[in-house]
């Protein structure tokens, strides 16, 4: 147990230090954090647009994230408290997009992109991504433990549907929101082959296309790059510590349901 | 009103999955059905010319192609059992209640899903390469005079590709398979223990058959990621050296945008790995119900 944890958290505390110190310094195996972080970060954004590229994947990300909790959210609530055969049978016929490659839909995908100008906007980047299977499971397996009688005495009320999902579901199902929230920002942000696919223009991209157009040198700053890959991944890292209870309590609900 | 309340209630009910199931059927059974026509063509975008099964026939032909279904073979066949196995052995572990500190071990081991996998690829690239970490660590050690070039023999770099993988998903299942522990009953475990059950035999006998639809699951999923490796290839050892780290998805990528554009043999080969897909999909699925 304790190796394991060493192993996967290492990498990382490596990166931490290695922002901080010079090329040089890392390269002989030094362990300690350095002085170098500012010089590092200098250098990273006289060479690479670190604020464009940084300021583009928040907003893809943000906007993916949230109409993603939007739409699949309406959509679990919709499978499970209304459901009947119909719909059950056509959740199951949605299940099998879960098999299909991305490779294989996304060059059709980029050629309709072309020619509806979809290309290098927040719009393209979110569209394929905002609809997944897997959020709707997460939302349906979750919304099984919702109390029905609740809705039914809502709706005698005289409460709309909307106002059923707003006012009751929304409120009881935060952690579910949590951990749906996580994993879609989590898997925006870090998107790399959708996103070097659809942006082309320079003035467009994110962290992970930036980060990887860094190791196609003939020397390789290893401090800049760390420090580069510490910006990128902050984020996510903050999200996830962030939302961290929510997140393991959803995805059991998910599991057990 | 014509229509009754039920009636009403479950218009509304269609209505929330509307904008979710739209959206799933652009943006997946539309450009498959696109791409299942562009497999039987040639050439860029806007300049397509019908070639019948020629892409097809192409594809047992290409040797490089081959190797790179060579790749994702082997790279799927290693991590998803390796994966498996350890994210289940960790979480049961980790759900032992006699353990202290399990919320830091469970964030340390969850960590590395956070990390995107470009920044993945390159902090591996960099503790490997040449002048990296791994190699001053094991110099300084004396377990070797000079670096060993990891990356640049192929059959290291698969290693490393793989290692990859595994330090980035294990949390990611671990935590999948913790979820699906806790709802196992604990009375069943003290009952095998009072009839002489080994820890061992608990787990075989109890603990696996009750995580068998948990374990389907993730396996389906760990299967279609791996075999669609890309962001860790490009971004580790571009595909090299020679083509040794290749998999059919960067491969494909650069069928389609390097070199001379093929858009049409492009879509055949991402077809051929739909079918594998679907088909590894439907036997997981059947072994996975067959002893219920």
């Amino acid at each position: 147990m304790v190796i394991f944890s060493l192993f996967c958290v290492f990498p990382l505390i490596w990166v931490l230090i290695a922002a901080t110190n010079t090329s040089v310094d890392i390269v002989s195996g030094v362990l300690v954090p350095g002085k170098n972080i500012v010089a590092n970060f200098q250098t990273l954004s006289e060479h690479y647009d670190v604020f464009g590229a940084s300021w583009n994947t928040i907003k893809y990300s943000a906007v993916c994230t949230v109409a993603a909790i939007v739409v699949c959210s309406i959509a679990g609530y919709g499978f499970e408290i209304y459901h009947d055969k119909v719909k059950d049978k056509l959740f199951g016929l949605l299940m099998l997009t879960m098999m299909i490659p991305f490779v294989a839909t996304m060059l059709p995908l980029y050629q309709s992109y072309a020619k509806l100008g979809l290309l290098n906007s927040t719009l393209g980047f979110i569209l394929p991504q905002v609809s997944t299977v897997f959020l709707i499971m997460l939302f349906r397996q979750n919304s099984r433990t919702f109390p029905k009688d609740i809705i039914e005495a809502a709706r005698i009320d005289g409460e709309t549907e909307l106002g059923i999902f707003f006012k009751m579901f929304m409120p009881t199902m935060k952690a579910t929101y949590a951990a749906g929230a996580t994993i879609m920002f989590m898997n925006a942000w870090n998107n790399y082959m959708w996103a070097r696919l659809i942006m082309s223009d320079n003035s467009a991209q994110t962290l992970p296309m930036m980060i990887s157009n860094m190791t196609t040198g003939h020397y390789i700053d290893y401090g800049m790059l760390m420090l580069a890959v510490l910006i990128s991944t902050l984020p996510t890292l903050i999200v996830f510590f962030a939302l961290q209870k929510s997140f393991v309590q959803g995805m059991t609900g998910a599991v057990k349901g | 009103m014509k229509l009754t309340m039920r009636k009403r209630e479950n218009l509304v009910g269609w209505a929330f999955l509307t904008p979710a199931v739209v959206l799933i059927v652009i943006m997946n059974f539309v450009p498959i059905a696109q791409a299942m026509l562009m497999a039987f063509q040639s050439g860029r975008t806007g300049n397509m010319t019908f070639t019948g099964i020629s892409n097809f026939t192409r594809i047992v032909r290409d040797s490089r192609c081959m190797d790179a279904l060579k790749v994702t073979l082997e790279y799927v066949v290693v991590t998803v059992p390796l994966i498996l196995a350890l994210a289940l052995i960790l979480a049961v572990l980790l759900n032992d209640p006699k353990l202290k500190l399990k919320g830091v071990y469970r964030t340390c081991i969850f960590v590395p899903a956070a990390v995107s996998m470009v920044a993945s690829a390159v902090i591996f690239r960099s503790l490997f390469a040449a002048d990296g970490f791994v190699n001053s660590i094991l110099v300084n050690v004396g377990i070797l005079q000079t670096g060993y070039n990891f990356l640049g023999h192929p059959s290291s770099a698969r290693i490393i590709l793989m290692m990859v993988r595994v330090w980035k998903m294990l949390g990611y299942q671990m935590i999948f398979y913790l979820a699906a522990l806790q709802g196992i009953d604990s009375t069943i475990y003290e009952a095998a223990k009072i009839d002489g059950a080994t820890g061992l035999q608990q787990f075989f006998k109890i603990t696996i058959p009750m995580l068998k639809p948990t374990m389907v699951f993730t396996v389906v999923m760990s299967v279609n990621a791996a075999i669609q490796v890309y962001d860790e290839s490009v971004n580790l050892t571009n595909g090299g050296p020679g083509n040794a780290t290749m998999p059919i998805a960067h491969y494909i990528y650069r069928l389609a945008f390097n070199g001379v554009p093929n858009f049409g043999y492009a879509c055949a080969l991402s077809m051929v790995v739909l079918v594998v897909v679907g088909a590894m999909a439907i036997i997981q699925m059947k072994v996975g119900d067959r002893r219920e």
